[in-house]
This record gives C-alpha cells, sequence and structure tokens, in this order.
C-alpha cells in the first residue's frame, strides 16, 4: 500500500504523457521544427568549445571530451526541465493568477503532484535524446573503463539534480502566491541555466557558491557529469542527496504554506 | 488636419497652428514616442530591471570561460588579457540593450490580430513606430545600465584606456547599431506574411548572428575564415564593431570607416524593408480578400 502512494506521481505523470503526446500528435510538424532547433542548439555548442579548444587544451583541468561530457548532461537536463518541470510551472502561475487553480485543489489527488506532472510538453524529448547521444559520445571518446557502477552513480546524481531543479522551480512558482506576476523568472532562470554548459568549478568563489545553493546549477549538471568523468567524491554525492532532501522537505512545507495564502477566484 | 465636423475643438486650432509638414509629423510622432516609452519603461522599473539583470548572465559566463583560458596561458588569449576581456564583456551588456528591436516573432501576432491594418492606416510608414518607441525606450535602459556598469567594474576590475573620440563615435554606433539591427529584423519579420512556421528561419538568423557579430567572443578570436565572413555580413556592425569602437583603441580611420559602414548597411536595409514590405503588403491584402 506505501509502496503504491510513492508510485502514484510517476503513474500519474504517465497518465498526464500520455495524454499531452496524443494531443501534441496532431501537430506533427512541431516535431520536425524541434528536431531542426534541437540540431541548431546542438551546432552551436559544438562550435563554441571548438573554439576554447582552438586556443588551449584543456579548461581548468577539464578535457574536451570531459567538457562535451558536461554539455550533454547540460542538454539531457535542458530537455527534462522543458519537457517536465517548466511548462508546470508556467502554467501553475498562470492558474494562479487567473484564481483557475481551484480545478486543481478540488481533485482527490496530492495537489502538489498534481501541478507538477499535468502538462508534458513531448517534443521536448528530442532534446533529452541529443544529450543522451552527446554523453554517449563523450564518454567513448573519454576512453577507459565505464562500469554498470558509474552508469548507477550518474543515474543517481541526475534524478538528485533534477529533484534539486524541481524543487527549486516550485519554491519561486509559489512566490506567485504573493506577487501574482513572476514570469519574468522564465527568462531569468534560463539565462543563469546556460551558466551549467561549463563545470561551476571554472567560476569565481562567490559564483560558485551561488550556482550550488541558490540556483542549483551545480547539482543539476555538474555533479552528474562528475559521476560520469570519475570525478565525483563520495562526500560531494551524500551533500547533493542531503541538500535534494532537505529541499524538498522545505519545498512540501512552502507549498503548503503557500497554498493558504491563496484564496482563489471565487473566494 | 482639415475638415471634420465644425465646432470641434481641433478645428479652432487649426486656424492657428499651420499644418504640420512631413517632417514636422515625424518630429512630432518620435518626441512623443518617446515620451510615451519612457514613461512606459519607468512603470515597469522593477521587471525591468530583472529583466536587465537576467541578461547579465550570458556576458559573465563568457567572460569566465575566456578570462580562464587567458590565464591558463599566461595571461593572453588571441592577445586579449582577461582585462581587456572584462572590458569587452562589461560594454557588451550595454550594446546589447542597444540591440533590442521588435521582436521578429511579434509580426505572426500583428498580422494574426489585424493590428496590421490599422498601422496602415496611419499616414506614416509604420516602422517609424518601432524605431521611435524602442529608441525611447533605451533612453531610459542606459539610465538603468549605468549602476550594472559600476557593479561589473568593482568585480571584474576591466582594463579601461578610453579617449574621447572612442566615447563620441561609440555614441554614435550604438544607435547606429540599432539601427542596422532595427531594419535587419523588420526584413526577416516579415516572412511571416508567407509561412506561420517562420521560427526555424529566425533561429538560423540568430545562430549566425551570435557567431558572427562578436557577441558570443570577440571576433579576433574567431578563425580566420570567419572572420572574413563577419567582414561581409552586418552582423559584427551591431555588436562587435561599437564595443570596439569604445574599448578597442581603433585607430581614427576604422573608427570612421565602421560609422560608413553601419550607414551603409542601414541604407541598404532601408531599400530592403521597402521592397519586401511593398511585396508583403501586396499578399496580405490578397489573403484578405
Amino acid at each position: 500500500m506505501a509502496g503504491r502512494e510513492v508510485l502514484r506521481p510517476i503513474v500519474l505523470a504517465g497518465r498526464f504523457f500520455r495524454i499531452g503526446a496524443l494531443n501534441e500528435l496532431q501537430y506533427r510538424a512541431n516535431f520536425a521544427i524541434q528536431v531542426f532547433q534541437s540540431a541548431i542548439a546542438l551546432g552551436t555548442g559544438l562550435a563554441v568549445l571548438a573554439l576554447v579548444f582552438s586556443q588551449t587544451t584543456e579548461l581548468n583541468g577539464w578535457s574536451e571530451p570531459e567538457l562535451l561530457v558536461v554539455m550533454g548532461v547540460h542538454i539531457l537536463m535542458g530537455g527534462v526541465i522543458g519537457m517536465v518541470i517548466q511548462p508546470n510551472m508556467v502554467r501553475l502561475m498562470e492558474d494562479i493568477r487567473r484564481g483557475s487553480l481551484d480545478f486543481i485543489l478540488t481533485k482527490p489527488d496530492d495537489a502538489q503532484v498534481l501541478v507538477s506532472v499535468r502538462d508534458i510538453q513531448i517534443w521536448q524529448a528530442v532534446d533529452g535524446l541529443t544529450g543522451a547521444i552527446v554523453i554517449v559520445v563523450a564518454v567513448a571518446q573519454l576512453g577507459g573503463a565505464f562500469g554498470l557502477g558509474q552508469a548507477l552513480l550518474f543515474g543517481l546524481a541526475f534524478v538528485l539534480g533534477g529533484l534539486t531543479i524541481y524543487c527549486f522551480w516550485l519554491i519561486l512558482t509559489v512566490g506567485a502566491f504573493w506577487v501574482v506576476r513572476i514570469d519574468q523568472i522564465v527568462e531569468l532562470f534560463e539565462g543563469v541555466y546556460q551558466s551549467g554548459r561549463w563545470p561551476v568549478t571554472i567560476y569565481p568563489g562567490w559564483l560558485q557558491v551561488s550556482l550550488t545553493f541558490l540556483v542549483p546549477i551545480a547539482f543539476a549538471v555538474t555533479v552528474p557529469a562528475q559521476a560520469l568523468t570519475g570525478r565525483l567524491t563520495p562526500g560531494t554525492l551524500a551533500l547533493a542527496a542531503g541538500f535534494a532532501i532537505a529541499l524538498m522537505a522545505f519545498t512540501r512545507w512552502w507549498w503548503r504554506f503557500g497554498l493558504r495564502r491563496y484564496s482563489g477566484a471565487s473566494a | 488636419m482639415t475638415g471634420g465636423l465644425a465646432g470641434e475643438p481641433e478645428l479652432d486650432r487649426d486656424r492657428f497652428v499651420p499644418r504640420a509638414g512631413l517632417i514636422r509629423g515625424w518630429v512630432d510622432l518620435y518626441l512623443t514616442m518617446f515620451r510615451v516609452a519612457i514613461l512606459n519603461n519607468i512603470q515597469y522599473r522593477v521587471a525591468n530591471y530583472f529583466y536587465m539583470i537576467g541578461m547579465i548572465a550570458e556576458p559573465v559566463i563568457y567572460l569566465v570561460v575566456w578570462s580562464t583560458i587567458a590565464r591558463q596561458q599566461g595571461g593572453a588569449v588571441g592577445g586579449l588579457t582577461s582585462g581587456q576581456l572584462a572590458a569587452y564583456y562589461i560594454v557588451w551588456t550595454l550594446v546589447r540593450q542597444m540591440n533590442i528591436v521588435f521582436t521578429v516573432y511579434g509580426w505572426d501576432e500583428r498580422i494574426r490580430q489585424g493590428e496590421l491594418s490599422a498601422m496602415l492606416l496611419q499616414p506614416l510608414f509604420p516602422i517609424h513606430w518601432d524605431i521611435a518607441f524602442l529608441a525611447g525606450w533605451k533612453l531610459v535602459t542606459i539610465v538603468m545600465w549605468l549602476p550594472i556598469a559600476v557593479v561589473l567594474t568593482l568585480v571584474f576590475s576591466p582594463a579601461l584606456n578610453i579617449r574621447v573620440i572612442d566615447v563620441a563615435v561609440f555614441a554614435v554606433a550604438i544607435w547606429g547599431a540599432y539601427l542596422v539591427r532595427t531594419m535587419l529584423y523588420w526584413i526577416l519579420g516579415m516572412a511571416s506574411f508567407w509561412t506561420t512556421r517562420a521560427g526555424p528561419l529566425f533561429q538560423l538568423m540568430f545562430t549566425a548572428e551570435l557567431l558572427l557579430s562578436g557577441r558570443l567572443v570577440p571576433l579576433s578570436l574567431l578563425p580566420d575564415w570567419a572572420q572574413r565572413l563577419a567582414d561581409v555580413l552586418p552582423f559584427k556592425w551591431t555588436f562587435g564593431y561599437p564595443i570596439d569602437a569604445l574599448i578597442g583603441q581603433l585607430p581614427a580611420g576604422e573608427l570612421i570607416g565602421g560609422l560608413a559602414m553601419q550607414l551603409l548597411w542601414i541604407v541598404v536595409g532601408v531599400i530592403g524593408v521597402r521592397i519586401v514590405w511593398r511585396i508583403a503588403i501586396r499578399h496580405y491584402s490578397a489573403v484578405n480578400g
């Protein structure tokens, strides 16, 4: 029984994914456009890497294939954000502003789960796939032994990073209960997220701390990339796990706190 | 203002105010739009400030990456020191603001919502509305940018060595850049007259611009063939050139030559806008019956 409770969000996400897929499959040209856009983004990223490595052989201790790993993780996580996290949060902001969040609150399932999985942009999966391919190519370029253990470690770090980013987004979005208009944060986040294209260790100290705890880019991209390049220490992984769990607990409390502030369209 | 109903207040005024000529109409339009845009920008100052701060992330990332490389190589990359790179990317933040023009994605809405029909009824060519409004907007933006520049200067300690002529040319060049880019994106945006899926086309252009304008990296860091390509495209006159004009200690010939190139691209752009507009409008009328 308890197990089913835990799996409930995943089951719901699956259902919503199917609805989203059926809906979007009507607009198949969007798929071609998404492929084209992902290809351009990938080409730009590769051009930048080539430019950097035309001037140097390593960046702060990271070789070219290692930075390619970082780029792959960045694209993959960007795909997850664009597919699940951002569309849901943007819709939540809209619902809070217009008062239509009422419709979610009256449903029998957990409201936080519902607002987090109900909108899934399936074409963004193209980005996820692109990221995965880049990661595979980069890991192959790295050579050396790549074992199942490392893959599992990466999977764990990636899930923790995804949860951290999700919490970060929801905490900001819940701010809409007080501030109402916060659509600017979408662009703000997209700007800051670009910093994850590089390992956060290259940034000056104050920026590194901000990109770790304020906007958790480090946990979302750099830490999983460290897992793939044999840099991940048990300490870092423990920190990532501890931070993710603490943040999820805080987010849960914050969400309920915000809900009490929400008074609906009709109230 | 002629005609109208007897007794309307405008008619009385008409007796005393001479009929506005074309130039006078332009001046009036521009001054009014400046005022509207300034008030508008001040009204939403907090949101706009967030927007500007969000835009700082991009150059800071580039700056950190290239300064790291410069440090690793013993102080300079492609002849640029960390201090010069810092100067480049700090001026970048202002030039980026000057680069904001009417979005190509806005054309779709203008056409779909029928706003364009209203624009066509105006006696002036509609591009003047966009130019005037966003220019007024930028006047506020420049003021708002100054504190940001101070903070960035304190954090990244740029190497600044600026002459009076640099400042003078820069002050003109940022507006030249604005006009070049306005023309460019007007022409591109009008693709929306023919297709509702112009997105990929826009993105191709953005990417070419990102790489070949000096936005991503100072053009001197690009391979030779890319620099030659950038020379024949308009992009560098909207980004790299204004920045270099201020901090690159260009010789007077290059400074003035750059302004001339901007003027050339503006003229080419105006002609392009006129031609594409004429064809597009014919198309627009046809669709509406």
